[in-house]
């Protein structure tokens, strides 16, 4: 068994690392701080092609693997956790579905605009009263003519007062449960699609959230995304692969954690020596390291499984729960190794400790992530 | 337009650190990269070739075989091709600029050769001139912004006091400053193609220059000491503000 990044995973990593020290760290504190979209580091990010990382070359994407797409999440949520969602969820989310259940007029219409990055994609699955229990969503679907007249709104979308392709769920069949559930390709401009205002959040405060409002909202027969009824199947084999990028994110925000508190360690003096020469921190030090590696590790080893072609919902789900919990762990260790000065917004150890928590909660809550595991394990 | 540039591994000299109880810098486990201002170079050479509209560039590169990797990076960057030299175990800037030159002679076609000022790790800023030199060819040292057309260019010098606007025709040898360009992050795409594009392995006798020795040796390789004044000023503001300048002052950094 090999654990080597190949030549050019070193390339490609060392590019964005570079790009995400440059371009998106100067900008965090403030995205942060404002809740500004990080709209100009998107259009910097499409044209280094990470829009279409996974994104086939035919269509214009890298065609690249999920190994090489984590290591790419993980260094833009290391410099910031807001552009990492969006990234994440507009290759996870909304690409791979198009890819995997896209007719070949979809593909070549929807996915070169995502790639390029002319429009940024987003995933309508949440709704108020349906979040883990997503089979519970009431809003609707009807077939009309050539059109089908969706009602009914979404919660929490990433992106969604920005996002250009919204892949929408919603009942096309009520007699059938979760087989009655469809996916449809949505566009902002479709008459009858509106956003909400942003909400607001407790970290990721620049991937701006909303809702998302469908009155009569008129969608092309054409744009039907796999056959109708089969929209479950499609959210959570989706979910499976974003839970990667979340977990990926999480790696970068833990990681962050660390480099900061190995940073602040050496320079803060208590006692007449730095910090860093006390036992508690040494080992809360090397405690973060090594959850963070694992964490990283579990992620690599889930896109491998996802690589492979087979089933890696146990993977993903393992490595979304374990890095997410790494990462509230290690980032509030962090802002214990940094004492007062950690609570404050001037070190950047508070804003991670909120970014944190949010890994904890979507594409499925920790509490999902065991049911699937257990799942899995339990039959 | 062919261009040639001149492009060195070194090792990331941020990183390195001196030893404090042999005052020598620790250089094992440290990073490499394509030492900072020929990747300048390499960003100008990009321009140039993308303002003609055709041309070839061609980076030639003195090193351990681990510099292909580094080199890798520069053909993602918008290279055509590199070239890999083996130094020889004993080398100096005569033999490098020596080996530069030969495969630059070898390569025979080219319009212009471009170079850093200087490399980040030893800074002597001998290379490109060096190679002017035993090519014969007019060179325009410490360019910070360049103008090429298809039969000269025009490059403004930086002489620190003073800025000089130099021309020269082809063939020529520029010399380019790290204030010149930002060079470009490569797209995944670029990352990509760069596998496909070649490096090839060229020895001292290919390019005509077998048995070459170093003239100059080093004797050894010291960290400077550079002592701590750590002194205080516990008086209120306004006392201590002037005394400090008047301090620095005395000190010349102020001037």
């Amino acid at each position: 068994m090999k654990l080597e990044m190949s030549e050019e995973q070193v390339m490609i990593r060392n590019m964005i690392r570079e790009f995400a020290e440059k371009e998106i760290a100067p900008l965090a504190a403030e995205l942060d701080e404002k809740e500004i979209y990080p709209a100009e580091t998107l259009k910097k990010l499409a044209a280094l092609g990470i829009l279409g990382t996974i994104i086939p070359t035919e269509y214009g994407g890298a065609g690249l693997d999920n190994v090489t797409y984590a290591m790419v999440i993980e260094e833009i949520s290391r410099k910031c956790a807001s552009t990492g969602v969006v990234t994440s969820v507009h290759n996870s989310l909304t690409a791979w579905p198009l890819i995997k259940y896209g007719t070949e007029e979809q593909k070549k219409k929807y996915l070169p605009i995502l790639a390029s990055g002319e429009k940024i994609g987003a995933f309508g699955g949440t709704e108020a009263n349906a979040g883990t229990d997503l089979g519970a969503m009431a809003t609707t679907a009807v077939l009309k003519d050539d059109k089908y007249i969706i009602n009914g709104s979404k919660m929490f979308i990433t992106s969604g007062p920005r996002a250009g392709i919204i892949i929408v769920f919603a009942v096309t069949d009520k007699e059938a449960g979760a087989r009655g559930i469809s996916a449809f390709i949505v566009e902002d401009t479709f008459k009858g699609n509106s956003a909400g205002p942003p909400i607001e959040k407790m970290g990721i405060r620049g991937s701006l959230t909303s809702e998302l409002i469908f009155e009569d909202m008129e969608v092309p027969k054409e744009n039907l995304l796999g056959k109708e009824g089969a929209g479950f199947k499609i959210a959570l084999s989706t979910l499976d692969g974003g839970r990667i990028g979340i977990a990926s994110q999480a790696v970068g925000i833990a990681q962050a954690a660390l480099d900061e508190s190995v940073e602040y360690a050496m320079q803060r003096q208590q006692f007449g020596k730095p910090i860093a020469k006390f036992q508690a921190i040494q080992w809360m030090i090397a405690e973060m390291a090594t959850k963070v590696e694992a964490a990283r590790y579990l992620v690599y080893h889930a896109s491998y499984k996802k690589d492979l072609g087979g089933r890696f919902s146990k993977e993903a789900a393992m490595a979304k729960l374990f890095a997410s919990e790494t990462a509230g762990e290690v980032t509030s260790m962090a802002v214990q190794v940094h004492g007062g000065y950690g609570y404050t917004r001037e070190y950047t150890v508070e804003r991670l400790f909120r970014d944190a928590k949010i890994t904890e909660l979507y594409e499925g809550t920790s509490e999902v992530m065991k049911m699937v595991i257990a799942g899995s394990l339990l039959r | 337009m062919n261009i040639i540039v001149c492009a060195k591994q070194v090792v990331d000299v941020s990183e390195v650190k001196v030893d404090p109880s042999t005052n020598k810098p620790v250089l094992t486990g440290i990073p490499k990269k394509i030492s900072d201002i020929d990747k300048n170079a390499v960003e100008e050479a990009i321009k140039i070739k993308e303002k003609i509209g055709s041309g070839k560039i061609t980076t030639i590169t003195v090193g351990p075989p681990d510099a292909k990797e580094k080199i890798k990076e520069l053909l993602a960057m918008g290279v055509d091709e590199g070239i890999l030299i083996p130094a020889p175990e004993e080398f100096d800037y005569h033999v490098v600029s020596s080996l530069l030159a030969g495969a630059i002679e070898k390569i025979g076609e080219y319009d212009l050769i471009l170079c850093g000022e200087a490399s980040i790790d030893m800074f002597s800023g001998q290379m490109g001139p060096r190679i002017a030199g035993i090519l014969n060819i007019p060179q325009i040292t410490y360019a910070l912004k360049t103008d090429a057309s298809d039969d000269r260019i025009v490059a403004e010098r930086n002489l620190g006091d003073k800025m000089v606007t130099t021309e020269s025709t082809y063939p020529a040898l520029v010399t380019v400053t790290k204030e010149i360009n930002e060079p470009r992050l490569p797209s995944l795409m670029q990352i990509l193609g760069a596998a496909r594009k070649p490096i090839h392995d060229w020895t001292a006798e290919d390019v005509g220059k077998a048995g070459l020795s170093a003239m100059t040796r080093t004797l050894d390789v010291k960290g400077v000491p550079m002592e701590r004044k750590n002194i205080n000023f516990e008086e209120d503001l306004d006392e201590a503000v002037p005394k400090m300048v008047e301090m620095l002052a005395k000190d010349g950094v102020l001037n």
